[in-house]
C-alpha cells in the first residue's frame, strides 16, 4: 500500500524558549517505512524537535502533518505517534504484559483481544512467554524490545526514538543497532530516531538529517553525508576529519590551491561552489583518505604530499590512528593506520611519507567556528 | 578482634535507641498492662482480673466513644489524604527550584507555633463572636451570631489542619521519585489524565500514601488537645476518657485498660489498612 503522502511532514517548524531559539524553521518529510535519523551534538535542538512531533511541546510556528493531516492541535494522547523514551520509561508497577497492553487498555480494547495482541507482539520482538514477569527481570536489551513492543502494539504511523541506546554498554549497543534496524523493516513502520552517535545513525538509517544550532545542515543518505558533506559542520561532525584553516591562492579547473598560516600548500576541491581567490576557508581531509608510504615515490603522484614524524600511535584495533607532525609546516594530522600489517612496526619518532588526493580534500568557506564544539 | 570492635560499636550506637524504647515505651506499657489487670476490691486490696475491660464492654458510652474516635480518625485521615495529595503533587511535580522550596516551607510554617496556639487560632476564627461569624453578619448572609465551634466539623477541621504536614512530607518524597517520563509515556500511549493518575501515579505513590495515612491516623486517634478545645465537652474523644480516668477520677486501673484498648484499636486498624492496600509495614517505612 504505497502512497505518495509522506508519513511525517514538518513545515518550517520553529520553537523558541524566551529569547533562545531551539529549533529554527526546520522543514522535512519522511516517506512511509523510512528509518529517518536526526543526528546532532547535544543541545542542537533535536530533542525539542522530537518532543514537538510527539506533542509534548507546541511549536512557536510552523505546521506538522502526519499522513497528510495536521496534528498541531492534537494532544499527545490522541496523536498517531508513539515514542520510545531515552530511559525507556517502562512502568515498574506493572508486569511486562500490562506494560505492553497499556495503550490498548486506554483504547478500551476488550481483555481477550489485548491478551492476543500482546502475545503476538512479544513474539515478534522475540520475547514470547514473558508477559507475567516483572520489568525488573529483564536485561537492558530485552527492556529495549519491550519498550518497542509497547509502542508497536498500537500500530502507530510514526515511531519516535529518543536515543534509546544511550544507556546500554558498547557491545549491546552494537547488537541493538542491527536488531533495531531489523525490527523496523519487519514492522515496516516509519522510525524517527534521534542520536548524537554518528555510527548509530550511519548504520541504521535510510535518511539522516544532521542538525546543528536548531537547523538542519544537510539531509541525505549515510553515504552522501560521509562522501559529500555540504557544509563544514557536516564534514567535521560525520566521520573523522583533519581540519586546516587556509586562504585560497589560486583557482583552476582542476581545483583550488591554498596556503595555511604556517605556509603549508594544500590542493583541494570546492565542496559547495562559489569560492574565490583570497577567501578564508576550512579544509577537511579524512584520516582514512591519507595514504602512507615508506619512501617519497609512494606518494609522489598525489596532489598533497609531505613527510611526517610519528607523534603517537593510537592503537584501537581496526580503528587505529597515527598522529603525524608535518616536518615542513609543523601541522598535526591524524591518519588511519592501514590494517594490512605493512605499518605495524611504526612507533613514536619514526619518519613516514604521506599524501592524499585533492578530490578527497573538501574546502568550505570559513564562517566563524563551523564546528560549534 | 576487628569483629569484636565492630560489635561493640554496633551496640553502642544502638544503645540510645534501646534505652529509649525500653525505659519510655516498653516498661511503662508493661506497668500499665499490669495495672489494667488489677481490680480494686477494697481499700488497698486488689485482685487480678479482667474486670476493668468488662466495665468498658458493659458501658455503651465508652463503647460509642471508642467507635466514634475510630471512625472520626479514619475520616480525618481520608480527608487529609484527599486534600494533601493534590498539594503534594503540585509541590513535587509542577513546581521547580525556589517555588518548590517556598511552597514546602509554607506547609511547615504553621508548625513553628505550638499546637495549643494553633488551636486557639481556630477558636478565634470559629467562635460565636469570631472572625467568620462577624464576617457573615457583615455580609448580611446571617441575622445573628452563629456558633461554629463545638461540633464534629470543627473537630475535623482541626484534625486535618494539624496533620496535613505529616501527609504532605511522605507524599512529596514519593512523588518526587516518580520519573516524569513515566507520566509522559502514559500520555503518549493514549492515556487520559485520570488513567495516568490511577494506573501510574497512585501505584507509585502507594508507599507514601500508606505511611502518611498511618502517621495521620495515629496522630488523630491519640490527639487530645484539638478534639477537647474545638469539640468542647461533647467531643467524646477516647483520649479525653483516658485523661479523666487518670486525672479526675484517680481510677488508674480503668484508665490503663482504656489505654490498652486504644493501642489495640490503632494496631488493628493499621493492620487492616495495610492488608487492604497490599502493602507491608517494612516496605512502607523504608521508602519514606
Amino acid at each position: 500500500m504505497l502512497t505518495d503522502v509522506p508519513d511525517l511532514q514538518c513545515r518550517s517548524i520553529s520553537k523558541s524558549f524566551d529569547d533562545f531559539k531551539a529549533v529554527k524553521d526546520v522543514s522535512f518529510s519522511v516517506p512511509q517505512g523510512t528509518f529517518f535519523s536526526i543526528l546532532g551534538p547535544s543541545g542542537c535542538g533535536k530533542t525539542t524537535l522530537l518532543r514537538m512531533i510527539a506533542g509534548f511541546q507546541k511549536p512557536t510556528s510552523g505546521d506538522l502533518l502526519i499522513k497528510g493531516k495536521s496534528v498541531i492541535d492534537v494532544p499527545p494522547n490522541k496523536r498517531p505517534v508513539s515514542m520510545v523514551f531515552q530511559h525507556l520509561a517502562l512502568f515498574p508497577m506493572m508486569n511486562i504484559g500490562a506494560n505492553v497492553g497499556f495503550g490498548l487498555r486506554q483504547r478500551g480494547v476488550n481483555r481477550s483481544d489485548i491478551e492476543k495482541q500482546v502475545t503476538r507482539v512479544l513474539e515478534r520482538v522475540g520475547l514470547a512467554g514473558v508477559a507475567e514477569r516483572p520489568i525488573s527481570s529483564l536485561s537492558g536489551g530485552q527492556k529495549q524490545r519491550v519498550a518497542i513492543a509497547r509502542c508497536m502494539v498500537l500500530e502507530p504511523d510514526v515511531l519516535l526514538l529518543d536515543e534509546p541506546l544511550g544507556a546500554l554498554d558498547l557491545k549491546l549497543r552494537e547488537h541493538m543497532k542491527i536488531e533495531l534496524k531489523q525490527l523496523q523493516s519487519e514492522f515496516n513502520t516509519t522510525f524517527v530516531y534521534i542520536t548524537h552517535d554518528q555510527s548509530e545513525a550511519l548504520v541504521m538509517s535510510e535518511q539522516i538529517a544532521v542538525m546543528n544550532n536548531g537547523v538542519f545542515e544537510q539531509t541525505g543518505t549515510a553515504k552522501e553525508l560521509y562522501y559529500e558533506p555540504q557544509t563544514a559542520f557536516v564534514a567535521g561532525f560525520v566521520g573523522e576529519a583533519n581540519r586546516f584553516a587556509a586562504t585560497i591562492k589560486n583557482r583552476a579547473d582542476s581545483g583550488l590551491q591554498m596556503t595555511t598560516a604556517q605556509g603549508q600548500v594544500l590542493h583541494g576541491t570546492d565542496a559547495v561552489g562559489g569560492l574565490a581567490v583570497g577567501d578564508m576557508v576550512n579544509v577537511f581531509v579524512r584520516p582514512e583518505a591519507v595514504r602512507l608510504s615508506r619512501n617519497a615515490e609512494g606518494v609522489s603522484g598525489l596532489s598533497n604530499a609531505g613527510q611526517g614524524k610519528v607523534e603517537n600511535v593510537l592503537f584501537n584495533g581496526a580503528n587505529s590512528q597515527l598522529i603525524l607532525r608535518d616536518q615542513q609546516s609543523g601541522a598535526e594530522m591524524s591518519v588511519a593506520l592501514p590494517q594490512t600489517g605493512e605499518f605495524r612496526d611504526l612507533s613514536r619518532g619514526d619518519l613516514i611519507h604521506f599524501g592524499w588526493e585533492h578530490l578527497q580534500t573538501r574546502v568550505y568557506a570559513a564562517t566563524g567556528d563551523p564546528h560549534g564544539h | 578482634m576487628a569483629t569484636d570492635r565492630s560489635k561493640l560499636a554496633f551496640w553502642l550506637l544502638l544503645a540510645p535507641c534501646l534505652i529509649w524504647l525500653v525505659t519510655l515505651i516498653i516498661l511503662p506499657h508493661v506497668g500499665m498492662f499490669l495495672v489494667s489487670l488489677r481490680e480494686k476490691v477494697g481499700v488497698r486490696e486488689y485482685e487480678t482480673s479482667f474486670a476493668n475491660y468488662a466495665v468498658f464492654l458493659n458501658e455503651p458510652l465508652y463503647w460509642n466513644t471508642f467507635a466514634r474516635t475510630a471512625y472520626m480518625s479514619i475520616a480525618a485521615t481520608i480527608l487529609t489524604l484527599l486534600i494533601g495529595f493534590p498539594i503534594s503533587y503540585y509541590i513535587a511535580k509542577l513546581t521547580r527550584g525556589r517555588t518548590k522550596t517556598t511552597s514546602f516551607l509554607m506547609c511547615l510554617i504553621p508548625f513553628w507555633v505550638s499546637e495549643l496556639v494553633r488551636t486557639f487560632g481556630w477558636m478565634i476564627l470559629l467562635r460565636e463572636t469570631g472572625v467568620f461569624s462577624n464576617f457573615l453578619q457583615y455580609l448580611g448572609l446571617v441575622n445573628g451570631p452563629i456558633e461554629m465551634l463545638y461540633n464534629d466539623a470543627a473537630i475535623m477541621t482541626g484534625l486535618v489542619y494539624t496533620s496535613m504536614l505529616f501527609m504532605v512530607v511522605p507524599l512529596v518524597t514519593t512523588l518526587d521519585s516518580l520519573d516524569d517520563s513515566l507520566i509522559e509515556a502514559g500520555y503518549d500511549l493514549g492515556a487520559s489524565g485520570f488513567a495516568i493518575l490511577r494506573e501510574i501515579v497512585i501505584p507509585h505513590a502507594m508507599p507514601g500514601i500508606v505511611s502518611g495515612c498511618i502517621v495521620v491516623f495515629m496522630l488523630s486517634l491519640g490527639n487530645y488537645l484539638t478534639p477537647i478545645l474545638l469539640g468542647g465537652k461533647d467531643s467524646l474523644w477516647f483520649t479525653g476518657l483516658i485523661y479523666s480516668q487518670f486525672i479526675t477520677r484517680f481510677n488508674w486501673e480503668l484508665g490503663s485498660a482504656f489505654g490498652f484498648l486504644l493501642l489495640g484499636l490503632s494496631s488493628l486498624i493499621v493492620f487492616v489498612g495495610l492488608k487492604l492496600t497490599g502493602q507491608s509495614l517494612g516496605k512502607t517505612m523504608a521508602q519514606s
